[in-house]
């Protein structure tokens, strides 16, 4: 072996750098074999076998109107969620505010929406242009009215599945947002406040960019959910989502395994990007808490926020926030 | 700094006005009175040391000053003008809203004894943060100015780091700078260098050191005394929620009180 001085990052020498074989590892090895025979047995099964009748997969997986269903729950997925991270944000601040009233609406909104299905509240959204006909502007408990307007036109059955899925998936993030929030080192607001920013600023640009690093994993997961539940606004009854697309075809032609084979390709794909617009949203929000320092000599030093004997990074709100994502 | 200098010598022949005056200030916190009427003068250019055992209630009275706590009693007067509250024409006092708050606050800078910097930006984006979004000045010219701040505490080659980047000392001596940069009238400290391994105190007092030296009129909590015989002016000592020695530096070498000479022995 030529025998040349290996240097570091800093141009420093390292002499006598240890070349030593890896540890044997035999059984990973078996392992790795023994699954990948199964995964490949897994797969052969389930292509060759006749009944899954692959053709007919193929023949509706790009149908127009299995592809307009996509479109429709992507569409679905998307506004509801923009619309209930908006909502969850300002119920997050509100249950943290000073204000007792603003407190006090916020815990209910969450109770109320939390504790009621999702497909009851689908169906009440769909009813809403029989319970309330018309929706008006004027000044409360008298009969002056500036504005009014038939419900029938401002809540279709798209708008109601909207609302519907946006209202319910509020209050669930809601409680992962008001986590994150907390789980901010309080120091981080003092030093806020000590430089004149005002509450606003604060929250905006101190406080939400660092709880997004501890929202965004549930939020991922909330997301992938919702891309499903959006399934479920056939209770509006809101009718060109995939799920519903899908189960029309195969209910007219009698074949209803193939189709779910092709609903699950696409719920399938969609969730795969979204996985990846996750991570690169956590590799975004995570910037300068996975630093370390480079090239630098000797002892380690804490995190901002993490120094000894001092409130910790609070590991239990960071956990609490992951837990009421996965039970959502 | 010059300005405060020349604003030292304008007060002229007779006494200076003090830049911090503190009157019978209380602070309870429920039930709990940790401050019990603290009567403080700090003179403009000058540093005033605070000492005292865990408990004493040091932080919550510099904490008092910045308006992250309180009063419960008494007043502060920074630059003559009551912080907190406005006096209305009736005699009443009116509580001041957020944004004259966030004004009076402006002008204190603070430093932290966990740092505090936002982890989230980088080394040059939290000196430039409060200039740019507090005081709306352009980010050119934040930037220049950010620069100088950094390059000021010796850190002019580390702007592109994140806070976790840095060592202790080094994150201590960004916190001065970003307070530095909104060009506070005074420095407040709270033990500064008490998160730090001893080999990196030095570097972060050699900053205040200098500081000191340009005129910045400082209020310090600290248990550095070398620091304190060396730099300060005045010297506070405070126990139990009330100061119970004060005078010049000598004091720390010539102590009166009992509790104070006790205290002395134990941190030296
Ligand atoms: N927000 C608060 N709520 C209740 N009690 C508090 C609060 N902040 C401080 N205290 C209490 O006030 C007293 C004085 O605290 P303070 O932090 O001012 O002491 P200190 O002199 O700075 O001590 P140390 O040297 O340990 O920093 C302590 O008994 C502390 O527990
Ligand atoms: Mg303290």
């Amino acid at each position: 072996m030529p025998h040349h001085v290996e240097r570091d990052g800093e141009g420093l020498p390292i002499p006598n750098r240890i070349e030593a074989k890896p540890v044997k590892r035999t059984g990973q090895i078996v392992a790795a074999v023994i699954v990948a025979l199964l995964a490949a047995m897994l797969i052969h099964g389930l292509v060759t076998n006749p009944r899954f009748e692959w053709n007919v997969v193929w023949k509706y997986l790009f149908n127009e109107r299995v592809l307009e269903g996509v479109g429709y729950t992507l569409i679905l997925t998307f506004l509801s969620m923009i619309i209930a991270i908006i909502l969850a944000v300002i119920l997050a601040i509100m249950r943290k505010s000073a204000n007792p009233v603003l407190r006090g609406v916020s815990w209910f909104y969450i109770w109320f929406f939390r504790g009621t299905p999702v497909y009851t509240q689908l169906v009440f959204w769909g009813l809403f242009s029989v319970l309330i006909p018309r929706l008006s502007l004027g000044i409360p408990f008298t009969s002056v009215e500036f504005w009014s307007v038939d419900s029938q036109t401002v809540v279709t059955a798209f708008n109601a599945a909207v609302i519907g899925l946006a209202l319910n998936e509020a209050a669930y993030l809601a409680e992962i947002v008001r986590a994150g929030l907390e789980a901010v080192d309080p120091g981080q607001e003092e030093a806020a406040k000590a430089l004149g920013m005002k509450r606003s600023m604060i929250m905006r640009r101190v406080i939400l960019p660092q709880a997004m690093r501890i929202i965004i994993p549930p939020t991922g997961n909330e997301t992938i959910g919702m891309l499903k539940t959006t399934s479920l606004v056939l209770a509006v009854p809101f009718t060109l989502e995939l799920q519903y697309a899908t189960n029309a075809i195969a209910n007219r032609i009698y074949k209803p395994i193939p189709l779910l084979i092709v609903a699950s390709f696409w719920y399938l794909l969609i969730t795969s990007i979204f996985m990846v617009i996750q991570s690169m949203l956590e590799k975004h929000f995570g910037k300068g808490f996975e630093a370390r320092p480079v090239g630098t000599k000797g002892k380690q030093t804490p995190l901002p926020g993490k120094t000894e004997g001092e409130p910790q990074d609070d590991v239990n709100k960071t956990n609490e926030a992951a837990f009421l994502g996965y039970n959502a | 700094m010059t300005s405060q200098t020349t604003h030292a010598a304008t007060a002229g022949a007779q006494a200076p006005k003090p830049v911090v005056e503190a009157k019978d200030v209380h602070k309870a916190f429920g039930d709990l009175h940790v401050l019990k009427g603290i009567n403080l003068e700090v003179e403009p250019g000058t540093v005033t040391v605070i000492l005292g055992p865990s408990g004493s209630g040091k932080s919550t009275f510099l904490r008092l000053i910045n308006q992250l706590e309180t009063l419960t009693g008494g007043e502060i007067d920074v630059n003559g003008e009551m912080i907190g509250y406005k006096r209305l024409p009736d005699g009443t006092l009116q509580r001041l809203n957020e944004k004259e708050i966030a004004q009076q606050r402006s002008k204190l800078g603070m430093v932290f004894q966990k740092f505090n910097l936002f982890p989230h930006m980088t080394v040059l984006e939290n000196v430039m943060e409060a200039p740019v979004h507090v005081k709306h000045m352009p980010k050119a010219e934040a930037r220049e100015l950010a620069i100088a701040e950094l390059k000021r505490v010796g850190l002019g080659d580390r702007m592109d780091y994140y806070p976790g980047q840095l060592s202790g000392g080094q994150q201590q001596r960004v916190a001065i700078a970003r307070a530095l940069a909104m060009k506070p009238e005074i420095m407040l400290f709270d033990e500064p260098t008490s998160a730090l391994d001893p080999e990196l105190v030095g570097e972060v007092l050699n900053v205040m050191r200098s500081l000191a030296d340009e005129g910045m009129t400082m209020i310090v909590v600290t248990h550095e005394i070398g620091f304190a015989r060396e730099v300060a002016d005045q010297i506070v000592f405070m126990d139990g929620g009330v100061v119970v020695e004060q005078g010049g530096p000598e004091i720390i070498d010539h102590p009166r009180e009992v509790r104070f000479r006790d205290f002395l022995q134990h941190v030296l």
